[in-house]
């Protein structure tokens, strides 16, 4: 490859410093990801070993070394969360999938007005977290909610049922509000992915006298992996999105039944004023995140190894 | 003959029962927010009615009227919120954009050392849940004064766009053929020329829907703009969202009109960009 030395804007600089011209390029995205993420992230993983609370700000300077994590390690409400926060994902992120195929599976089938039944897919996708979390707490409203008013005109049930303060079914009507925001991301990948299939290996495997689902199973799905994966990748970037929504519709509450890591956090780092703690929670918390991102995309590098798509 | 009948008729079936689920499923989609929007049109006293008004006797404005009245009962200054929210999203779209160009083409077109790990790397630093992040920028952004100005937000979103942009705009690249921009500095274009009249062209309309991705993230996040934003200098609207909540009550009519005013421009961007998007996500992903 030729460099280019004197054409670019950077030229100078890159002449006297000898950069290469990649580095060039990514060095504005690398300096601004290092000054707004990094550098906070390492201020936020020193001051997790210090007693470091908001309201005297001198006592930054307070080492504690690592007893905020062995505070976390003990607190039964820090695991509560967690394991809240791994099954809510876990549970969510696989119902949104299923839910996904079967919602691409029939659209895909649809012969008139595809165009706008994909549209209106992606309606949801369109909505801020914040305010799906509003919508669906005046939906499940006890008192006003159209779930609720609906059930009792029905004459399906008589009292009204107190969705976001019953620990269960506020646990159930958050992760309702999640699977309706978050479903549409899978639907419109594996739409795509369905596009994108090969005729033959179908038409192939009805020949030889499969079944539809034998064929789904052993040639449509195969073939969408790569789709499921990009979208749980991509998922995966933004799980925390959850926050803003539970923070409206409960904020943890009812008695911390829907606590979730991240609200749990933003409680004691912000209403507490215990910022090295929370950072300490914060950290275990980023780490998850991270975990989740790296193995999707792991996954997603040998998905397309296998169709042969990798390069 | 008979087979011949039940095989059409589990076809017909299956017709049913294909057009049902999808109208369930779209039902399910649809309903909550034109939930929204109907009773954003609605008197509060329709809207706390026991037993339910199902059939509205009357719809007005007044939701609207009183939101964009200003400070008068109860008004929230939703267009300073407003304003607050195009200034900065758009914005930080621009700076990420120009900052994805720059990292997507070295991903696309540049072979080096550290590759795949450096794009893993950015990747992850987009997964750092905002609230987690948001504790240390608070800390960092009061000690610098840059707490409730829309030059702090603007950097913060930024930061946040700029790994999915550089993964997106890699993807369109990574469509254009490289021979395309060999061929032009073969005839005398420089490598800076060949990319602006040559590759940049053709992957235009994908760095677009990277641009309206990004800007929609900017409009919709809560998690950071609700630390780092204190007052109506820099306050974006999903944050005047909660102007409508005081500790006992919550003026669902004016709620609903807010919301109906952050969608509008949301609804109109997903739909100019559909077809990109799909395809930039697709391939960016799939053909990496």
């Amino acid at each position: 490859m030729v460099t280019p030395s004197i054409d670019l804007p950077n030229g100078l600089l890159m002449t006297r410093l000898k950069l290469p011209p990649w580095l060039v390029l990514l060095l504005p995205a690398i300096l601004i990801l290092m000054a707004v993420v990094l550098i906070p992230l390492l201020l936020s993983l020193y001051s997790s070993f210090t007693s470091y609370r908001l309201t005297r700000p001198d006592s930054i300077t307070n080492w504690i070394g690592t007893f905020n994590y062995e505070k976390a390690a003990k607190d039964e409400n820090f695991w509560a969360a967690f394991g809240r926060t791994v099954l809510f994902l876990t549970i969510a992120l696989n119902l949104e999938m299923l839910f996904g195929l079967g919602l691409a599976l029939m659209v895909s089938k649809v012969t008139k007005g595809q165009r706008l039944l994909r549209t209106v897919m992606m309606f949801p996708m369109m909505f801020s977290p914040i305010l799906v979390g509003f919508q669906f707490k005046f939906i499940f409203n006890d008192n006003v909610g159209l779930v609720n008013n609906a059930l009792q005109s029905l004459g399906l049930s008589s009292t009204a049922i107190p969705w976001l303060v019953d620990g269960k079914l506020a646990l159930f009507s958050i992760a309702f509000a999640e699977i309706w925001m978050s479903t549409s991301v899978f639907g419109i990948l594996i739409l795509a992915g369905l596009y994108a299939i090969p005729q033959d290996p179908l038409e192939a495997a009805k020949v030889d006298g499969c079944t539809s689902w034998q064929s789904f199973r052993f040639v449509t799905l195969p073939f969408l992996m790569p789709f499921i994966y990009i979208a749980m990748a991509i998922r995966s970037l933004d799980v925390a999105r959850a926050y803003d929504m539970v923070q409206i519709m409960t904020n943890g509450g009812p008695a911390r039944r829907t606590e979730l890591l991240w609200t749990l956090i933003g409680r004691t780092g912000y209403v507490d004023a215990k910022m090295g703690y929370a950072n300490a929670m914060g950290y275990i918390s980023i780490f998850l995140a991270i975990f989740f991102t790296v193995y999707f995309f792991k996954k997603l590098t040998s998905a397309r190894a296998e169709l042969g798509m990798g390069g | 003959m008979t087979t011949d009948r039940t095989h059409r008729n589990r076809k017909r079936a299956l017709r049913i029962a294909h057009f049902i689920g999808l109208f369930i499923a779209m039902s399910i989609i649809c309903i909550p927010g034109l939930w929204i929007v109907l009773n954003s049109f609605r008197p509060t006293v329709e809207i706390m009615a026991k037993p339910p008004v199902w059939i509205p006797n009357e719809l007005n404005l007044d939701h609207y009227r009183a939101m964009f009245g200003g400070n008068g009962q109860g008004g929230v200054p939703v267009l300073t919120y407003f304003r607050n929210s195009m200034v900065i999203s758009v914005t930080s779209t621009i700076i990420a954009l120009l900052v994805g160009m720059g990292g997507g083409y070295a991903f696309a077109r540049y072979r080096f050392k550290g590759k795949a790990a450096l794009f893993v790397g950015l990747m992850a630093t987009r997964a750092v849940p905002g609230v987690a992040l948001s504790l240390p920028l608070f800390i960092l952004f009061a000690r610098i004064g840059i707490i409730d100005t829309h030059f702090g937000m603007i950097l913060a979103y930024v930061a946040m766009n700029v790994p999915f942009t550089v993964w997106l705009i890699d993807g369109f690249f990574r469509q254009v053929p490289r021979e395309l921009a060999e061929a032009a500095e073969i005839d005398g274009c420089t490598r800076w020329q060949a990319f602006w009249r040559v590759e940049f062209p053709v992957a235009r309309a994908g760095i677009a829907s990277a641009g309206i991705f990004a800007f929609l993230t900017s409009w919709n996040e809560y998690a950071l703009a609700s630390q780092l934003t204190r007052s109506v200098y820099s306050k974006t609207m999903p944050v005047g969202l909660l102007d409508f909540t005081s500790e006992f009550t919550l003026n669902w009519g004016g709620m609903c009109a807010l919301a109906v005013l952050m969608i509008i421009p949301a609804l109109i961007l997903t739909f100019l960009v559909q077809k990109h998007l799909i395809a930039g996500l697709t391939f960016g992903g799939v053909k990496g």
